[in-house]
């Protein structure tokens, strides 16, 4: 669908390594010599995870400097105990600020890319490209203007304020992603529903709609990623400590004195979990999601 | 009424994008060359309008930052390019447990930079992580046998900047012997390079796997049956292949790197003495802390430009392409 490779013309045969599945042992030297090589990139890709899960597991007690790689033979809840009564409140501004968001950028994204590729009109490529510039604007230049829009409606420091914010600033990928996908829906399926009489929005909520479901699975789980993990809007549209969203409420309590090394741990774990769950549980399609980041 | 509808489906968009990425951009440089430096808000222009951006450039924070962007950028994407690559070939080729690498290698892009930053900052702390490491393994131990100090890096606390071009370049253009700001490699800055590759090679991973799927067989078969070995194939048939690939990989990173704030943020901040400060600190703190809105505005304009510098020719570039080939 949306890699970004520029595919040529014509393609003679897709290499098959990608998607094969058949496992063997190696048997030259040199398959022997990529797994080695692999494996040693793999212990140094999971040593940040290593750090992150045993320090969440020790007591307050043990998770001191001297420690940090160490086994934790003596595992201990009272990190999670700890950093979940610290970022509770937090983990449910998120999810309320996220879910909301995820939904409505996904929604108007479909359409959006339902017109792109299927209904184009005279200069619908040109707003597409104006839409599609929106995602790669570094977000400090709206941040002063995007403050006093959200005071002037009385949205600025509350949840649906930074609802607004994630779902505007999401439309575009969304819409990118969808315009994408319905691009590979065929022709023919469409101008068959209308011969039958259905009008525009009856084909698509009839025949693309029931279509679109991994596209909205690759859109939503790209968005909730990306806004889940966001910090700069957070902060910035709802800095009030009560209502502050996890990962801003992380970073004070990381910077905090008072707060032990396992429980800004088990904090930082509490709060990687729903993403990287998704990720582990969806990867193809999270993995379609952010090529198609990179426009085709 | 249908032929209308189209347009209509997309007006909350259009409308929306009007207001919030154009109408925004257009209010901050608005106030980029405004008098507005304090609390109250002041739209006046100041004279001569480009006066901010002036003192922009002459602020030493704001050169260090520049400077400090600039090799970060470099560093960062040289060796999370490199890496994609590696273990994207490497991945392609693994005749076991290739998903597993795959997912495993692209885990850390599915975390928040806060959260990888948390993890980092205690990894590069000079009191343990890495550095107790090297006592772990024995790096220590050997150094101090062979007569030599023990491997402490300072890490994100240590202000120095090493391969300073400073006297090579006073040397030639003396007037520059007297520049204020070290150009060189500040070491604070190296942990959170290595940090962001860590996070993000997967997706340069993902990208050489997607590009390699377009690599066609023929031509590597081929390559073969010429007698090149698997280390030619690679370096003379299939990496030049991938270099529409390696070129998308290069302006998504650098994208991501001119924007980079969350994860310096998470690790060390602005660093001792700005080492580690970044434009995405600088607006921040100058808008919301400062409360110099003018500063912080032309800032952030000057990130956009160089966000643009480097993602619109790309953009045109893959659009006319698309435009071709419809």
């Amino acid at each position: 669908m949306a890699t970004t490779v520029a595919t040529p013309a014509k393609l003679p045969s897709r290499n098959p390594r990608t998607s094969a599945r058949t496992w063997r042992l190696p048997r030259t030297a040199g398959e022997v010599l990529v797994l080695i090589v692999l494996i040693v990139f793999g212990i140094a890709t999971l040593v940040p995870f290593y750090v992150l899960i045993t320090a969440a597991l020790r007591s307050s007690a043990e998770a001191v400097p001297a420690n940090m790689w160490d086994f934790p033979w003596n595992t201990s809840a009272d990190g999670f105990a700890q950093a979940w009564g610290l970022l509770h409140a937090n983990l449910l501004n998120s999810f309320l600020v996220v879910v909301p968001a995820t939904a409505l950028s996904s929604i108007v994204g479909a359409f959006n890319g339902y017109v792109f590729s299927k209904l184009k009109f005279r200069g619908s490529n040109l707003i597409f490209t104006l839409v599609l510039i929106g995602m790669f604007i570094p977000y400090q230049s709206v941040l002063i203007p995007l403050v006093r829009f959200l005071a002037a409606i009385g949205l600025y420091g509350t949840i649906p304020g930074l609802i607004l914010t994630h779902f505007v600033y999401g439309i575009s990928i969304a819409t990118l992603i969808f315009r994408n996908y319905y691009a590979a829906l065929p022709k023919e399926l469409i101008e068959a529903a209308q011969l039958d009489g259905a009008g525009v929005l009856q084909v698509f909520f009839r025949v693309v709609l029931p279509l679109s479901v991994p596209g909205f699975i690759v859109t939503a789980l790209f968005q909730f990623t990306s806004q889940w993990n966001d910090f700069l809007f957070g902060l910035v549209v709802v800095p009030d400590p009560a209502m502050q969203v996890a990962t801003v409420a992380l970073n004070n309590m990381s910077g905090s004195l008072t707060v032990d090394w396992n429980v800004v741990m088990a904090g930082a774990l509490i709060i990687a979990l729903p993403t990287l769950l998704l990720y582990l549980l969806l990867s193809r399609f999270f993995v379609r999601g952010l090529l198609s980041g990179s426009v085709k | 009424m249908s032929q209308h509808l189209p347009k209509l489906l997309l007006l909350p968009t259009v409308v929306l994008t009007a207001i919030f990425v154009y109408g925004f951009i257009a209010f901050s440089i608005v106030v980029s060359i405004s008098n507005w430096n304090s609390f109250g808000i002041n739209l006046n222009v100041r004279s001569p309008w480009y006066q901010t951006y002036l003192d922009l450039f002459a602020n030493p924070r704001f050169q260090i930052d520049l400077r400090n962007q600039l090799i970060f950028t470099v560093l960062f994407l040289i060796l999370t390019t490199f890496i994609g690559l590696v273990v994207g070939i490497l991945v392609h080729n693994v005749v076991i447990a290739r998903g597993f690498f795959r997912t495993l290698f692209l885990a850390p892009y599915a975390l928040s930079f806060i959260v990888a930053g948390v993890v980092w900052r205690w990894l590069f702390n000079p009191e343990t992580g890495v550095n107790l490491l090297f006592d772990i393994l024995g790096v220590n131990g050997a150094l101090k046998a062979a007569g030599m100090e023990p491997l402490k890096p300072g890490w994100m606390t240590d202000p120095s900047v090493v391969l300073s071009i400073n006297d090579a370049l006073g040397s030639v253009i003396p007037p520059l012997r007297d520049l204020g700001l070290q150009l060189g490699i500040p070491v604070a800055l190296i942990p959170i390079v290595i940090a962001a590759s860590w996070q993000v090679s997967g997706f340069a991973m993902a990208m050489t796997l997607a590009g390699l799927g377009t690599v066609p067989v023929e031509m590597i078969e081929a390559a073969r049956v010429d007698g090149a070995s698997s280390w030619q194939v690679y370096t003379r048939v299939v990496v030049p292949m991938l270099a529409p690939t390696i070129v998308s990989t290069l302006v998504i990173l650098g994208w991501t790197s001119l924007k980079i704030f969350d994860l310096v943020v998470a690790m060390s901040g602005s660093g001792p003495g700005f080492a580690t400060d970044v434009p995405g600190i600088f607006v921040y703190e100058l808008t919301f802390q400062a409360f110099q809105y003018n500063t912080g505005a032309a800032a952030s304009i000057m990130m956009l430009l160089a966000v643009a510098i480097v993602v619109v020719p790309y953009l045109t570039h893959t659009y006319n392409r698309q435009e071709d080939a419809e």
